[in-house]
């Protein structure tokens, strides 16, 4: 059995490429989108990124741009919200509207059969929404339900903890829902305005995969999007990440603590990110295998799981890690966590840790292209990143490119043991807010 | 070619499923369904054992879900982790998931890596080592996992004292994490006796979906799983039936963590029957009209649009069980709004329903949109991969799983009236109450 593993796996050598052509498209009215086409099943999956997101907000009105994305689906034109979700209804299209600090997401999926009707309908919630005043009343006490539930969510409380420490009075450092006194107090003006701010074409990214071909999708941009304003507010500044080593606790009475743990991280157009992603991996990246998961579960039963991620921001650059575990054991947790951050940062990975690592992310990068949906996701996030039409033949040769004095150099440079900052949300024996 | 021809003949909407599926038998008595998919060249294993929580002996709550965990140990062949490393040094990702009535275990891999993860999968069904040293820390995962999923959660401890409330003889009564008191008793014997009697070919479905065919799958299924015996003595799946139901109950959950309080009410509702489903599915259509949709459903209209009672409010079915299984609804109230007015507005949106029966426009949306989920479902291969796993673990066939859409295209609005008379049967149903303690002045802060 041990044999025929062994034999298997030197067979790893050619990893897989994902075999999709990406085309680029332009409409006539100078909307770029990148398609993949797939005629196999009569869908399309569209996705649509408006670069910006809720840090475009303006002074004083947090959470105009999460109301205003809440309310893109809640009446347009001469459509009641009610008579739109029954039209969309009707196609069996599906709209999907989110937005983050650094981007409004839009996804849509539709029928090729109906495909001019579902788009119109898009076309009418993004360019002439209604914002009728019951249905911001509507919508209004959803959110400021949903504020209230994470004043109770320990998760949440301790990410919006953070977020604030790391970023103070920049957008990053406080929800992008806003409060519940900033969101009582938004007008239909300020929606109006956070609509315009966000929603025009000099920041927009658009990816199509599915049953269409480069001229109906050609056609369909302009459709949709051409009779957006050419531009909306302007982008936030970056901002410098404010960290105290430490830690904060927040207390709050639950059986287990939830932690929330970072420093400064990598911006995703440094030379060094690619040694930074596999070094993550190695650390506290998705696998069971990861050092952490090793340490903390496999090793010590003290949770049911760690993780730690990369977050590079548009405008700032975070390193984050979250575990979970009973009170009377977190900071046994936290301790071995700073202790295999510290030893990472000094002796690196083996060579062993590296080329599995570049093995699982190489053989993983093609599995990601397996549906329209996800394809099309992909996409629009490359185009967000400028990482080129050849970055999904390329990818992997970059993953391979890293060697072991890379990632050791970049694991001294980037891991920071002693700036460690842990908010921690329960009542943790034995740890207290430090400064 | 032909799948493009097939698609643009289809233009009007397909009535059946378009996944081609292949099913067959080994002589140990594994059941091998096969779902292809060769737009991408991804393979997904999946192994789904007829055996889940409902089924654990009664004092050893968990044990099905701390076995899952288990066997990510080792084996006579295995070092501990070493099936998860070697997929993850593939490419690939692995896990696995326990329910109440089956427990499935999963690889997504590069298809010509499928002989590797067949080799081990099979491996682990009959080779499992227990090792002591591994039983008290993984013991103290799942104590952390429940921490984490349950006891950090007021609604999902609502949840969890409602169903205890609503089966009174089933064991769909109980956690599958497990409650506990129990968890903390669990031990290398109970994980043990667990796995000689359940784990077997015999007792198992595989599911092997995406770029591969049914004859590549049937010869590696043969040499990998064939050799493993059948065990003659699977306990045949008799769970403790429910008694009549004769009582309203009322369970009111209070938690100084609530910071939303809201309702949630339940009914014992019959499951999908192999080659009965049409109560089922008749009952799904009616979760659909009651909160199937946050703008159109009868709840939504009366208790967000015609009045602001609530701001949320939600109707759920899934009738895949093994054995009865409930019908759900939630309102959570406005701002001002009292819960004994939600709930009093929940039964006259009930009642009105069961009097003015259905808006015909909106079951022919509801169709529209079933029909078209089954394109939108060929998008995701995985998905196809647990319909069928769930669906066969679940005492359904794969007959039934393809005559599925139909059925519910079949349903009428009488099926649904007569589906809806039946189920709101108050003496069969329990109202949870999800509140902040009363007694203590609870000022949200911000």
């Amino acid at each position: 059995m041990i044999r025929l593993f062994a034999l298997i796996l030197i067979f790893v050598a050619g990893p897989l490429r994902a075999e999709i052509e990406i085309k680029e498209v332009t409409s006539p009215g100078g909307i770029t989108a990148w398609l993949v086409e797939d005629h196999a099943i009569p869908f399309t999956a569209l996705e649509i990124r408006f670069k910006g997101g809720a840090s475009l907000d303006a002074e004083g009105k947090r959470g105009a741009i999460n109301l205003m994305t809440g309310l893109i689906e809640e009446g347009a034109g001469d459509l009641t919200a009610q008579e739109f979700q029954a039209a969309r209804e009707s196609l069996a299209a599906s709209y999907s509207f989110d937005v983050y600090d650094d981007a409004l997401s839009i996804g849509a999926r539709f029928l090729t059969e109906n495909r001019d009707e579902a788009v119109d309908l898009l076309r009418l919630a993004l360019t002439e929404p209604r914002f009728d005043e019951d249905a911001i009343d509507r919508v209004r006490a959803q959110v400021i339900a949903g504020i209230r539930s994470d004043t109770k969510d320990p998760s949440e409380l301790a990410s919006i903890a953070f977020s604030t420490e790391a970023f103070g009075d920049h957008p990053y450092g406080t929800s992008e829902t806003g409060t519940i006194d900033t969101v009582s107090g938004l007008t239909r003006d300020d929606l109006v305005a956070a609509h315009q701010a966000v929603l025009a074409r000099d920041r927009i990214f658009v990816s199509a995969v599915g049953d269409i071909t480069s001229e109906e999708l050609a056609t369909l941009l302009d459709t949709l999007l051409g009779d957006l304003p050419e531009t909306g507010a302007p982008m936030p500044e970056p901002v410098e990440v404010a960290l105290e080593p430490g830690v904060t606790v927040i207390p709050f009475d639950n059986p287990q603590s939830t932690v929330l743990f970072g420093h400064e991280g990598i911006t995703r157009d440094d030379e060094d990110f690619f040694a930074a992603y596999i070094l993550n991996v190695i650390l506290g990246g998705p696998n069971f295998e990861s050092r952490l998961m090793e340490e903390v579960r496999v090793n010590r039963g003290l949770t049911y799981g760690i993780y730690t991620y990369l977050v590079p921001k548009d405008y700032a650059a975070l390193y984050l890690g979250s575990v979970s575990s009973s009170n009377d054991r977190v900071a046994e947790a936290i301790d071995v966590t700073r202790a295999e951050w510290a030893r990472m940062a000094e002796e690196g990975v083996t060579e062993d840790e590296l080329e599995t690592a570049k093995t699982y992310l190489t053989g993983a990068y093609p599995l990601r292209f397996d549906g329209n949906g996800p394809i099309a996701g992909i996409l629009v996030g490359l185009q967000m990143e400028d990482l080129g039409l050849d970055y999904v033949q390329t990818r992997n040769d970059k993953v391979n490119a890293v060697t072991l004095d890379d990632i050791n150099r970049v694991a001294s440079e980037l891991l920071q043991p002693d700036a460690l900052h842990f908010t921690v949300v329960g009542q943790p024996e034995g740890l207290e807010t430090t400064n | 070619m032909l799948r493009l021809i097939a698609a643009f003949v289809c233009l009007a909407l397909p009535a059946a499923a378009d996944e081609t599926v292949t099913s067959f038998t080994l002589d140990n008595g594994l059941e091998v369904v096969v779902i292809e998919d060769h737009r991408a060249p991804v393979v997904v294993q999946m192994l789904w054992y007829r055996t889940g929580s409902a089924d654990e002996p009664s004092g050893t709550s968990g044990i099905a879900h701390f076995l899952e965990h288990l066997l990510f140990k080792q084996t006579e062949n295995l070092t501990p982790g070493e099936l998860s490393a070697t997929v993850a040094a593939n490419g690939g990702s692995d896990n696995a998931f326990t329910s109440y009535d089956y427990t499935a275990y999963f690889q997504r891999i590069a298809a010509d890596r499928l002989e590797l993860v067949m080799s081990m999968e099979a491996d682990r069904m009959e080779n499992l080592l227990l090792k002591q040293e591994d039983i008290a820390t993984e013991r103290n995962v799942i104590l952390e996992e429940r921490s984490q999923r349950t006891d950090t959660s007021p609604g999902a401890l609502l949840n969890e004292q409602m169903r205890a409330a609503q089966f009174l003889n089933h064991r769909y009564g109980v956690p599958i994490i497990g409650w506990r008191h129990e968890m903390e008793t669990l031990d290398m014997e109970d994980a043990q006796t667990f796995y000689d009697t359940f784990y077997a070919p015999n007792n198992a479905v595989l599911v092997i979906a995406g770029d591969v065919g049914p004859e590549e799958v049937r010869a590696l299924a043969e040499q990998y799983y064939g050799p493993i015996p059948a065990n003659a003595d699977i306990p045949e799946r008799f769970r403790p039936a429910e008694p009549p139901q004769n009582a309203a109950r009322r369970v009111v959950f209070e938690d100084q963590r609530v910071a939303q309080p809201y309702i949630s009410r339940s009914y014992l509702a019959p499951e999908r029957d192999s080659g009965a489903q049409e109560d089922a599915a008749a009952l799904t259509v009616l979760a659909q009209l009651l909160g199937g949709s946050n703008f159109t459903s009868v709840l939504n209209d009366k208790l967000q649009f015609e009045q602001q009672i609530a701001v949320y409010t939600s109707a759920f079915y899934d009738g895949q069980a093994l054995d009865d299984t409930s019908f759900s609804l939630v309102v959570v109230p406005s701002d001002g709004i009292t819960l004994d007015e939600a709930e009093a507005a929940l039964d006259r949106v009930i009642a009105e329903f069961l009097d003015e029966g259905v808006d015909a426009e909106q079951l022919d949306r509801i169709k529209m949109q079933l029909r078209a989920s089954q394109i939108y479902a060929r998008d995701n291969v995985q998905s196809a991969a647990n319909r069928y796993g769930s669906a066969l673990t679940s005492g359904l066939t794969v007959e039934d799983v393809q005559a599925w859409p139909d059925i519910l295209q079949a349903v009428t609005a009488e099926d649904v009236m007569e589906a809806a008379r039946a189920v709101f049967n108050p003496r069969a149903s329990v109202t949870g109450i999800l509140k902040a303690p009363t007694t203590e002045v609870s000022e949200v802060s911000q």
